[in-house]
């Protein structure tokens, strides 16, 4: 068995309209309860925006703080799903699920657990 | 003997990892495994002569070899080692098994999450038991990058558990158009090379269609499989006429069919019709049809260009892209003449595409254009690096 990543990447900028999340949200509750059943879920979390993170960054004996996500961009991590599936082809099957349903890229990354 | 040695290799290689793959469950081992007893091999037999089993001596070298070298490794404490000594202790060496472990090669080697041209790559290493230096050669790349690019294509593999397997039902088709785009792509790349010399090439395409055997022999309910093995015999078949003593392209139509491989085309056209009488084409099935109609035809008068019309509108159907589109006009031009075949080129957008232009100037002249001809011809020569294609069109441009 091997376990996956499945992080999801969204737009920075306002949550969407209930109209358009709430029918996601629910698709995504089917999925959530279709990896526990399947006993595949590890760990999942979603996140707070990219504004509300903070960096610390070495500089000599420092430990320097900025405001801000790590990276610039319009699109920053929003969550992800920790899996464990027996490989690749499995993983990439609720990868799939997981992008269709929130209408996002979603990346599938091997951890080394 | 040298000769010998090198058609048991290309015949055995991609079996021999094939089986060493599923015997040690790692991609990697399976390869050393394999080169450490081809390395045997041409030590051995120049003496002993080539054993009655080529493959299987190969294949049990490779396992015994690999085994000694897992068990020293193990013993300093290797946990990849010992997980995959212990996979080997596992599988019994089978040969019945072999028609499916090369579709499984075939089918890892091709995985969607790979880079395209690492899917080329890192079949024509495993498969058809290319070396390193040859594929970098073929594909015009320094011989590092490429080793580096089959490296991490291996390192993914492992690491990302892309698994040794023909896929589920579910995603069949869509895998097996990747396989067959996969060797399609390495056939073009010998029959039509994108810049330089010629040499390597035609190996490359006579890769492809050993490829292309072995596809249909795996997966003998796959029409397109036949339809692709149909398409690269009946484009191999001319290129005895495609060009001249002095290295110059030749125009299909302008070909001598006497010098077109008339076994290729037996071959060819015995597919294709087993291909019609399934009926359920794909786009490689109509290309093949389609180059079934030319190889019919004494001379290039006597093509059957309504029939090839036809072909190509269900073609263009099936896969409406604009080269279909390009390739289509040019028996528009046939059929209804170049004014009504330019009107469809110049609704195209294949600006950077040096046919384009080519098929544009060629209508152009035809219809008495003779300037914007000359452009177009030079726009042509402009987006191609192939050597004899730019000579090609520089003596269309002359006239």
């Amino acid at each position: 068995m091997n376990q996956y990543v499945l992080s999801i990447y969204q737009p920075d900028g306002p949550v969407p309209e209930p109209e358009i999340l709430d029918p996601i949200m629910r698709d995504l509750e089917v999925l959530n309860t279709d990896l526990r059943e399947a006993g595949v879920w590890v760990f999942d979390a979603g996140m707070h925006p990219p504004e509300t993170a903070t960096v610390l960054r070495v500089q000599g004996d420092e430990v320097l703080v900025t405001d801000g996500p790590f990276t610039e961009g319009k699109e920053h991590l929003g969550g992800f799903i920790v899996i464990r599936v027996e490989d690749l082809d499995a993983a990439l099957h609720w990868g799939r699920r997981l992008a269709k349903v929130l209408r996002l890229p979603v990346e599938v990354r091997p951890s080394q657990s | 003997m040298t000769s010998d040695f090198a058609a048991v290799f290309r015949a055995e290689h991609g079996r021999a990892v094939a089986v060493l793959t599923r015997v040690f469950g790692d991609l990697e081992i399976a390869e050393d495994a394999v080169q450490d007893a081809f390395a045997a091999a041409l030590e051995k037999w120049p003496a002993t002569g080539v054993p009655p089993s080529p493959a299987g001596w190969i294949i049990t070298t490779a396992r015994n070899r690999a085994i000694d070298r897992l068990r020293r490794e193990s013993a300093r404490a290797g946990k990849h080692a010992q997980a995959a000594l212990l996979h080997a202790e596992a599988e019994t060496l089978e040969e019945g098994a072999v028609h499916d472990d090369r579709l499984r090669l075939i089918f890892t080697c091709c995985h969607p999450a790979l880079a395209l041209n690492v899917r080329v790559a890192l079949t024509l290493r495993m498969l058809g038991g290319l070396s390193t230096a040859e594929i970098a050669h073929a594909f015009l790349v320094p011989e590092p990058t490429m080793a580096q690019r089959l490296v991490r294509a291996k390192a993914k593999i492992k690491a990302a558990g892309i698994p040794y397997r023909v896929p589920y039902e579910a995603d069949l088709p869509e895998r097996v158009r990747g396989v067959l785009a996969v060797v399609y792509l390495i056939f073009n790349e010998g029959y039509a090379a994108s810049s330089g010399e010629t040499l390597v090439r035609n190996e490359l395409a006579a890769e492809a269609i050993r490829l292309g055997r072995l596809l249909v022999d795996l997966m003998p309910d796959e029409p397109e499989a036949a339809g692709l093995l149909a398409l690269m015999l009946l484009q191999q078949s001319r290129r005895p006429a495609r060009v001249a003593p002095d290295g110059a392209l030749v125009r299909l139509r302008d070909q001598d069919p006497g010098l077109w491989d008339h076994v290729l085309i037996t071959e060819g056209h015995t597919l294709v019709r087993r291909c019609l009488r399934r009926n359920q084409p794909g786009p490689y099935q109509l290309q093949a049809a389609i180059n079934a109609v030319h190889a019919d035809a004494a001379t290039a008068e006597a093509t059957d260009w309504r029939q090839i019309l036809q072909l190509y509108d269900h073609l263009l159907a099936l896969d409406p892209t604009p080269v279909v589109a390009l390739n289509r006009a040019v028996v528009v031009a046939e059929v209804e003449g170049p004014a009504a075949a330019l009107a469809l080129v110049d609704d195209l957008s294949l600006d950077t595409y040096y046919l384009f232009h080519a098929i544009r100037a060629d209508l152009l002249t035809r219809l008495g254009r003779l300037a914007e001809a000359r452009t177009a011809y030079e726009t042509a020569l402009s987006h191609t690096t192939n050597q004899a294609e730019q000579a090609f069109l520089e003596e269309r441009a002359r006239h």
